[in-house]
């Protein structure tokens, strides 16, 4: 029975520290099927993170957390937009260039406004997206195996959680069901037919980076005011990097991405569960190896199953009209 | 017949930097008739399509349809007025299904599901009227290329065209599939649909059309009614000269194997490419490989050259193993050997872009003592020999410190020539002798080719180009899914016997 | 399609990275002023901080060292055509195998110690690029997420190896003993008093040296030798570099290699030339700092020499202003790194293309 809550806590925590990654794996996936390759996921959420943190704790409300997390992430996506667009730059360049100016950007910010050393102060309850308790868990936290499931694993998590869970199949559907997808999925593939075809490239891609954009903004706002209670330095800790993997893993579809994305936060929750716990054979593992977990991971993924996948055949190419 | 104006335009003019690729173009196309615009590679034929689709806007002139003056700012404004365009390289999203490529941009409904449906019934009349039959639910990355291209007429016959531009279409297409084309584009003539048909083939032009524009250098030099004129006339017009014939020929009585390539076997990027190839090129001939493009010629180039190994049998090379199962020679070590390699796609492979044409003067020759030594560049060595090339090939600009993107096709490729020449080869494998090459070029290109193989040297061409082929070959061997399907002697070969073995007629074979 | 005219050697080398870092700058202002500060006393503050006075030189010319080597290392990778972001991990291996070398021997020769440090330096920054490298020759494993995860894979290595076996016995810091008496690089200023001059350079010291003879050799491989040819020809086109018989895995995983190398003797100026001794943090994102200075110097050694001199002075004109202007911490510089990044490296044809239609225009008037 033990076992048994371990497990749910496990997974409990798995969905926790998956919720950041799907969204911006799913961001990751959708610039990367419209042909732009988005290394600055990571930079995204960071600074989707300390806007939110920010605006939560001027004006006690998460939501316009959300709302400041959504608008800093929109900016830095449609920038690397206009620069994989208009500037035909290389995108890994300016995606990396993204990821570091923000790193020095929101801490230089969160010092002029807060001079707490580069974060933002501990937001109260009101002021974040805590845990909601969905009807009768109390209740049913009693009954056997499906109540400890449905109290402990399937309650108590924060909205955006939630909400990232409609937000998969939505994008799915848009991408296999709308003629927003279908568009969307050619010009990844194949921008001169889209082109010919009498629809605007640039717009369709600029639409994608919105989305990204939106995505992130998610992402980093439950990083800092769902998950955490505020903004720290370097919060985001690799968290775009390992959704990119995720995403490459995933094969560009989003359920695949969807699982890839909760299997990172298996280990994730594994490795926090891990430390300090004495293993039979292997004894206490050092913290710090623990930690490595989930980047070792990124690294067999790619090396293992993912190295020679298929990425949408036009990302990270600038499209050109004379050809 | 009707004789309203389907498509004219008035003066259009277009220029790229320095470049005037239209100069003042005025043609005019009666509704339901096929007219051809004839003109050689570069001669400005892409750029009025471009400018006739609305990809490209005139720099001054006017395109009138039905009589309308129009200014289109981008494709969509020229379907809107029913002008539909099969391009080249066809427009397709190869994952995608055939309906969902037929619909993309004019799905009809924001819902996928939806829009599919509506456009299933509408293509299913349109093929009954057309006389198609597609597989609308496979995806185009599965189909042949005529299929493709059925694909894509059908495509613009959807969005409503009422005038079809088709550029090039047959230089994909084996003599067969043409076949099928010109019964298909007669067709849509009857049926009252105006085709303006692109090509530098003047057998196509006699066969298919009602009228002919020839253009050249950018001009329109001559509209002809198909009856009242003949090939030899187009021809002239086309090239503005007439066409000489290559160097003679000298008698060739010599019966040594240079290479050799016995029961190959091979495996492609996308599974077996090459079954059971047994090829011979004797010294002081030319052999020409024939076929459509995608039916094993890149990878026997590969074999060959020391880039693919082979699954099954040997090459042998002045009697020597160069490939087999066990190990295959690099690309040097043939190089020392005495075999050059002009590659098939020329800024793919055969040289780097972004280096200046003196660096890629030494390439695939860097560790030649000539070039470096001890590990060191030898600059000045470097510097003169690509000088002499430039020399010795006529290359313009003669300036070999810009980037080699920056010259011509034509010179790009005699600066290749002129690299692959030097070291004195014994064999000569060369891809696309003249792709993208200009024509003043292609005459000078196929005389040195000549020239090489009249000083005894073996050399293996690979075209897409049956008429060069027919220029320069000693014998023509026949490539089709990766098997020669036969041989045929100079004396012996013809265009359509060539055509029906390059469809996989072995019957014909000698 | 149209023919490329090249620029004048000055546009392409002086005016086009110019108006790249003036574009920078600019936003950098900016963001100062949003800050409710002066943007021109920061500069002359930043400046004063650098230039002012003689240590002053002698910290910006130090920082300097560590880009030069980061710079370089991101430079050869990037001529290869790949992007190094590992330069962070593979400067903390550095660290480490010099410090494995130091107390190796340090006790029986330091001067031996030195050499072999150099050695212990290149060698482990070389080993830690090696995965990454042979992953993405392989197993076309993207080598940008590889060694980004690389980096924080080393700074836990490095974490866990500072709190366990080689932390200082019975210190409670993350960092290693000192380094045994004379295991160290000498400083300049200690050079200059044996010559007979007096200049207070701080903490800069040989290692700055050895950061121009790498600039010099990097510049002759790329350039002069038949491996920097070959090497340049696998950056720009895999397939023309495989019909010119040069592997493309091979001189992946050298190259690759050889950045690391180049990363990982950033140890020698911070570690060997300064702190000596081992401490978790000690690459301070110099790694990150080094993909701005390849880009701002074109990805030559000369220029990024002078960029990776301009950086030095930023840090320690940003040091400086972090003294004077509360709301200006060093975080700041890390912003003006993504801003270079930004402009010299994937905006280049914000500038280029004006430019280029400027020389053209001037180009056709003169010939009319």
């Amino acid at each position: 029975m033990e076992f048994f809550t371990d497990l749910i806590l496990l997974l409990d925590s798995t969905l926790r520290t998956a919720t950041p990654l799907v969204l911006a794996g799913l961001a990751g996936l959708i610039a990367e099927r419209s042909g732009i390759v988005d290394i600055g996921l990571e930079g995204k959420m960071l600074a989707a993170a300390f806007a939110a943190a920010a605006a939560a704790a001027v004006t006690g409300s998460p939501w316009a957390g959300l709302g400041a997390g959504i608008g800093a992430s929109v900016a830095l996506a449609l920038l690397h937009g206009w620069v994989s667009i208009a500037q035909r730059g290389n995108q890994i360049v300016s995606g990396m260039a993204i990821n570091i100016a923000v790193a020095g950007l929101a801490p230089t910010l969160a010092n002029f406004w807060f001079r707490k050393g580069g974060q933002t102060p501990l937001l109260d309850d009101e002021a974040r997206f805590s845990a909601i308790t969905l009807p009768f868990a109390d209740a049913l936290a009693d009954v056997p195996l499906l109540g400890g499931l449905y109290s402990e694993l399937l309650s108590g998590h924060n909205l955006i959680t939630y909400l990232t869970a409609a937000i998969v199949p939505l994008v799915a559907w848009m991408l296999y069901k709308t003629r927003f997808g279908l568009r969307l999925r050619a010009v990844g593939e194949n921008p001169e037919a889209v082109d010919t075809a009498g629809i605007s490239v640039t717009l369709l891609r600029y639409q994608a980076m919105i989305i990204t954009g939106v995505l992130c903004g998610f992402a980093g706002t439950v990083l800092s005011t769902g998950l955490g209670g505020g903004f720290i330095r370097d919060m985001s800790a690799g968290k775009g990097y390992l959704a990119l993997a995720a995403m490459i893993f995933g094969r560009w579809k989003p359920v695949p991405t969807l699982l890839a994305c909760l299997l990172f936060g298996f280990v994730d929750a594994l490795q926090g569960r891990l430390q300090g716990v004495d293993l039979p054979l292997i004894g206490e593992i050092p913290v710090q190896f623990t930690i490595m977990l989930p980047y070792v991971l990124t690294v067999v993924i790619l090396a293992g199953f993912a190295g020679r996948m298929q990425a949408p055949k036009a990302s990270g190419i600038p499209y050109e009209k004379d050809h | 017949m009707s004789q309203t104006i389907a498509i004219e335009t008035r003066d259009l003019c277009k220029s790229f930097g320095d470049v005037k690729a239209n100069d003042h173009i005025s043609l005019s196309v009666p509704a339901g008739t096929v007219h051809g615009i004839v003109g050689e590679n570069g001669a400005g034929k892409s750029t009025l399509l471009k400018m006739l689709f609305g990809f490209y806007h005139p720099d001054s002139g006017e395109v009138l349809v039905s009589g309308v003056s129009q200014s289109f700012t981008s494709p969509s404004d020229a379907m809107a007025v029913g002008i539909g365009m099969v391009h080249q390289h066809f427009m397709l999203v190869e994952p995608f299904t055939v309906l969902e490529n037929i619909i993309l941009g004019a799905e009809g409904s924001s819902k996928l599901d939806d829009a599919k449906g509506m456009a299933r019934a509408k293509l299913l009349a349109l093929e009954e009227q057309f006389g198609f039959n597609l597989p609308l639910d496979e995806p185009v990355e599965t189909l042949s290329v005529g299929v493709r291209q059925r694909a894509e007429i059908l495509k613009a016959l959807y969005r409503g065209a009422e005038t079809l531009i088709l550029d090039e279409p047959t230089a994909v297409l084996t003599p067969q599939e043409c076949v099928q084309l010109f019964e298909l584009v007669s067709q849509l003539r009857d049926q009252g649909k105006t085709v303006l048909f692109v090509t530098h083939k003047l057998h196509e032009i006699m066969a298919i059309t009602d009228n002919v524009t020839v253009i050249r250098a950018g001009k329109t030099v001559a509209e002809r009614k198909t009856a009242e004129t003949s090939s030899e006339e187009l021809a002239e017009l086309m090239v503005g000269a007439k066409v000489v014939r290559a160097t003679a020929r000298d008698a060739n009585e010599a019966t040594t194997a240079r290479l050799a390539l016995e029961n190959v076997k091979a495996t492609g990027d996308h599974g077996l490419m090459l079954k059971d190839i047994n090829l011979q090129v004797l010294e002081g001939e030319v052999l020409g490989i024939a076929g459509v493009a995608g039916n094993g010629q890149t990878e026997l180039l590969e074999i060959i050259t020391g880039l693919r190994p082979v699954d099954v049998g040997k090459i042998c090379f002045d009697g020597e193993t160069i490939s087999s199962p066990q190990e295959m020679t690099d690309p040097i070590t043939l190089r020392r050997m005495g075999m050059a390699h002009v590659a098939e796609d020329r800024l793919k492979t055969g040289v780097v872009e972004s280096m200046s044409a003196r660096e890629n003067a030494i390439l695939g020759y860097q560790r030649e003592q000539e070039f470096s030594r001890k590990g060191l560049l030898r600059l000045k060595a470097i510097a003169e020999k690509a000088a002499g090339y430039f020399e010795s090939q006529d290359v313009r600009p003669r300036n070999p410190d810009l980037p080699i993107a920056s010259f011509s096709g034509g010179n790009q490729q005699k600066l290749v020539i002129a690299r692959e020449l030097a070291q004195d080869p014994s064999l000569m494998v060369i891809g696309q002798p003249t792709r993208g090459v200009d024509i003043g070029a292609v005459t000078k290109i196929h005389d040195q080719i000549t020239a090489l193989r009249n000083a005894g040297k073996a050399i293996l061409v690979v075209s897409a180009d049956l008429d060069e082929l027919l220029a320069i070959s000693d014998r023509i061997a026949v490539m089709c899914e990766g098997e020669i399907v036969g041989t045929l002697n100079i004396e012996d070969a013809t265009e359509t016997k060539l055509g029906l073995m390059m469809a996989g007629n072995k019957g014909e074979a000698a | 399609m149209a023919s490329q005219r090249k620029l004048p050697f000055w546009a392409d080398a002086i005016l086009l990275p110019g108006l790249n870092l003036l574009a920078a700058f600019l936003v950098s202002g900016l963001v100062i002023w949003g800050l409710g500060e002066d943007p021109f006393e920061a500069l002359s503050l930043m400046i004063d901080g650098a230039f002012g006075f003689e240590e002053g030189v002698g910290y910006s010319l130090y920082y300097a060292t560590n880009f030069v080597f980061t710079g370089l290392a991101v430079s050869v990778a990037y001529h290869a055509g790949l992007f190094n972001i590992g330069g962070e991990g593979q400067a903390m291996l550095g660290g480490l195998g010099l410090t494995l070398a130091v107390f190796l021997i340090g006790d029986a020769s330091p001067v031996f110690a030195v050499l072999l440090a150099i050695v212990g330096a290149a060698t482990f920054g070389a080993a830690w690029a090696f995965v990454p490298a042979y992953l993405q020759a392989k197993r076309g494993s993207h080598v940008v997420i590889t060694t980004i995860m690389f980096n924080f894979i080393a700074s836990a290595l490095l974490a866990y190896l500072l709190v366990g076996p080689l932390q200082r016995p019975g210190g409670q810091m993350p960092e290693s003993a000192d380094f045994p008496d004379g295991a160290s690089l000498m400083h300049l200023q200690d050079l200059f008093e044996v010559i007979g001059f007096s200049y207070e350079s701080g903490p800069l010291n040989l290692s700055a040296l050895i950061a121009l003879l790498c600039a010099f050799a990097v510049w002759f491989m790329l350039w002069r030798s038949r491996f920097g040819y070959e090497l340049r020809v696998v950056g720009q086109n895999h397939d023309a570099a495989r019909f010119a018989g040069i592997s493309v895995t091979r001189m992946t995983v050298i190259a690759m290699m050889i950045s690391g190398a180049l990363a990982g003797m950033m140890g020698l100026n911070e570690l060997l030339g300064e702190q000596h001794r081992l401490l978790g943090n000690f690459t301070l994102g110099y790694g990150f700092v080094g993909i701005a200075v390849a880009f701002m110097g074109r990805n030559h050694p000369v220029g990024i020499v002078l960029a990776a001199m301009l950086f030095g002075a930023l840090y320690q004109g940003g040091a400086e202003l972090a003294f004077e202007m509360p709301n200006i911490q060093r975080d700041y510089i890390v912003l003006i790194q993504g801003l270079v990044i930004l402009f010299a490296g994937a905006m280049e044809h914000l500038f280029r293309d004006p430019v280029e239609a400027l020389f053209r225009r001037v180009g056709q008037r003169r010939a009319a």
